[in-house]
């Protein structure tokens, strides 16, 4: 039985749209924190005097710290993005292309 | 894996770097803390919380699913909390704030690396985990593959994981909690070990979450509390705290430079590549996916955890900033009274220094019985996964293919948990005295190397056949193993030779490559009927792994 519902499923061009959709943006993410994540790393290892100058002279706050900081909570942002979209608008696309797959099987 | 080594050192030190009328390191005759009675008393009032909770979890826990995942009823709130108290143990908060106060920015950059790794599971992993396994990651891996043979390489390697990182859980409890509490090594151990075994036996997953939910907060709220009564010395201001800091740190303005620490690029990728992957290998840390009840709450799950997680970090760095002023300042927190000498207790009490200047006995009580909880919470996680690696994995799909009944299974996780707990008791008293920093980094190279790569190709990769899993699984196991035996922390440091055979302390950079490769040749070269079979079971695997059509469900109460 369950063969046959995900035989329904990948028939199904929804499917394909929901791979591809969430597939892409899933990546876009990750891509951006592995991105920024190795490129800090790379900075640390090359780089190091830039990332102890301080934001804007007199300042306290050093460029390292803010970017670190804006880090934190810029990949947390994303995380809270992509379950908003994909308990959302994916989830929804799921749920449908599940009542498909039933409608097809009956 | 100087991190790691870090992480280890900040629970194996404690022990070696005594109190202020200890002889010198690890000559053993270190001696203990007159009895801390506050922290006794929040520590026995958290026991009879969970006592009490693992009593009435008991009464819940009567089916494998129960036993394994708390029947899968566990919100993504709740398991977000539990999460974050697995991944912030007592290492991070005494060991990361210790890093931070002796230098600086540095400590921030490790945080950084340690924070990362979780929106990366979130958006690659959370929702295949969630829709495909049902109590372990090798439900996963042997998925559509050759169920007794791979899923014995992966409950080895899960073991190994979980028996290196119980000892150092292990050792580093006993000294620990000697040092906090004033009780002996071997009365620390057999407490840790009990309770531990208590937790999981009758409370399997509902109590072993519900110790961590609470142990997260008494952590989120402890060390909240240190920051903003150290914060207010300064009126709130983090330039002040900074100026001030600076001023006095014998770093000077390089305080808040990117140091030593990280200076090789090869290192500093390997770091980032095993910490950000060795988390998405961890079994315990795997298993808490199978807890919720669908790939929603599994993905709230990963939301609340590392929003906890990024702030406790935040707290850590300014308590840690904090610490060079208030304690740092203080001659009453050194040795002799000399500022700028030798920590009373060792350079890792910084957090513990700070608790007790800012809030009095009562507050350094408090973290205290948190550090001893948070121990008590990582040791039954463990436990717990590495129960059902034998019970579930080798017990009843492979010895048993799958025709055990419930009750047999759970009765043999206990029997296991039973036996891991003595391992672990016994282990850890034999260990006393030995430099046990690289079992952390072992267990993350090995959960990097051995359990990683396998698990992203099952999921990801239509080839991935029998023999290529069980070639990478072991030769990440075995290569990851090697480099680690070879580096400088087991080679010139325990073993004591004189130069490392493997001159990174990292394996991870060189382990996971080798285990992909491994992988992907002897799929490739795999042509047998059986292959070829597995390689089409992909695609029923692919559409539920997407839609979560046909994945365990919770289960009934």
């Amino acid at each position: 039985m369950s063969s046959e519902m995900y035989e329904h499923m990948r028939a199904n061009p929804k499917f394909q749209k929901l791979v591809a959709k969430r597939g892409r943006f899933a990546w876009t993410l990750a891509f951006i924190v592995l991105g920024m994540f190795y490129g800090f790393v790379l900075l640390v290892a090359f780089r190091p005097a830039l990332l102890g100058r301080p934001i804007y002279q007199g300042s306290m706050v050093t460029f390292g710290v803010a970017f670190e900081l804006f880090m934190f909570i810029f990949f947390w942002v994303l995380t809270a993005v992509y379950v908003r979209k994909a308990n959302g608008e994916y989830d929804e696309l799921t749920a449908d292309l599940i009542k498909d797959a039933w409608k097809e099987n009956k | 894996m100087r991190l790691l080594n870090r992480i280890g050192l900040a629970l194996g030190l404690l022990g070696t770097s005594l109190l202020a009328h200890a002889g010198p390191a690890l000559d053993g005759i270190q001696e203990k803390q007159a009895t801390n009675w506050h922290a006794i008393i929040m520590f026995c009032i958290f026991v009879a919380l969970t006592m009490g909770i693992t009593y009435w979890a008991a009464s819940r826990t009567k089916s494998t699913a129960d036993f394994y995942t708390a029947g899968g009823g566990i919100t993504g709130f709740q398991n977000g909390l539990a999460i974050a108290g697995d991944y912030m143990s007592a290492a991070t908060l005494l060991g990361l704030s210790a890093m931070v106060y002796g230098q600086g920015y540095d400590g921030y950059i490790y945080m950084l690396a340690f924070f990362a790794g979780w929106p990366i599971i979130l958006f690659l992993m959370a929702e295949r985990l969630r829709n495909l396994g049902r109590f372990t990651f090798s439900d996963i891996t042997a998925y559509r593959l050759d169920q007794g043979k791979v899923r014995t390489m992966a409950a080895i390697s899960s073991l190994t994981v979980v028996c290196f990182y119980l000892l150092a859980q292990m050792v580093g409890a006993g000294q620990l909690i000697k040092l906090l509490f004033g009780l002996e090594y071997k009365v620390a151990i057999f407490v840790v070990g009990l309770l531990m075994m208590v937790y999981v036996i009758f409370g399997g997953m509902v109590a072993t979450t519900w110790v961590q939910i609470i142990k997260a907060c008494m952590l989120l709220v402890g060390g909240t509390l240190v920051m903003v009564l150290a914060m207010s010395q300064f009126g709130f201001s983090y330039h002040t705290l900074v100026e001030k800091a600076t001023a006095v740190h014998k770093l000077g303005p390089k305080l808040m430079y990117p140091g030593s620490l990280l200076a090789d690029p090869v290192t500093a990728i390997s770091l980032g590549l095993g910490l950000m992957f060795g988390t998405a290998g961890l079994p315990h840390i795997l298993m808490r996916f199978f807890t919720v009840t669908n790939a929603k709450e599994a993905r709230k799950s990963v939301l609340y955890a590392s929003g906890f997680v990024s702030y406790f970090f935040n707290v850590i760095f300014l308590m840690g900033l904090c610490g060079i002023l208030i304690v740092g300042q203080n001659g009453a927190f050194f040795e002799g009274g000399k500022i700028g000498g030798k920590l009373i207790g060792g350079g890792n009490m910084v957090a513990m220094h700070l608790a007790k200047a800012v809030g009095g006995n009562m507050l350094l009580g408090f973290l205290a019985a948190v550090a001893f909880a948070t121990i008590l919470a990582v040791v039954s996680g463990l436990a717990l996964a590495g129960a059902s690696a034998i019970s579930h994995d080798l017990y009843a799909r492979v010895l048993k293919k799958g025709q055990a009944s419930e009750a047999t299974e759970i009765r043999v996780s206990k029997i296991a948990t039973i036996c891991l707990g003595f391992v672990a008791i016994v282990l850890g008293i034999l260990f006393e005295k030995q430099n046990i920093a690289f079992m952390v980094g072992l267990a993350f190279g090995v959960a990097a190397a051995a359990n990683f790569p396998v698990l992203i190709l099952s999921m990801y990769w239509k080839g991935l056949t029998t023999r290529g899993a069980l070639w990478g699984g072991y030769g990440g196991l075995v290569s990851a193993v090697l480099f680690v035996l070879f580096s400088k922390s087991v080679w010139v440091d325990v073993i004591g030779k004189k130069a490392a055979l493997f001159p990174y302390t990292q394996p991870a950079l060189f382990a996971m490559p080798i285990a992909f490769l491994l992988a992907f040749i002897f799929s490739k070269l795999d042509g047998s009927d059986r292959a070829k079979a597995e390689i089409e079971a992909f695609e029923d695997q692919y559409v539920r792994a997407q839609t979560g059509f046909g994945a365990a469900t919770a289960s009934k109460h």
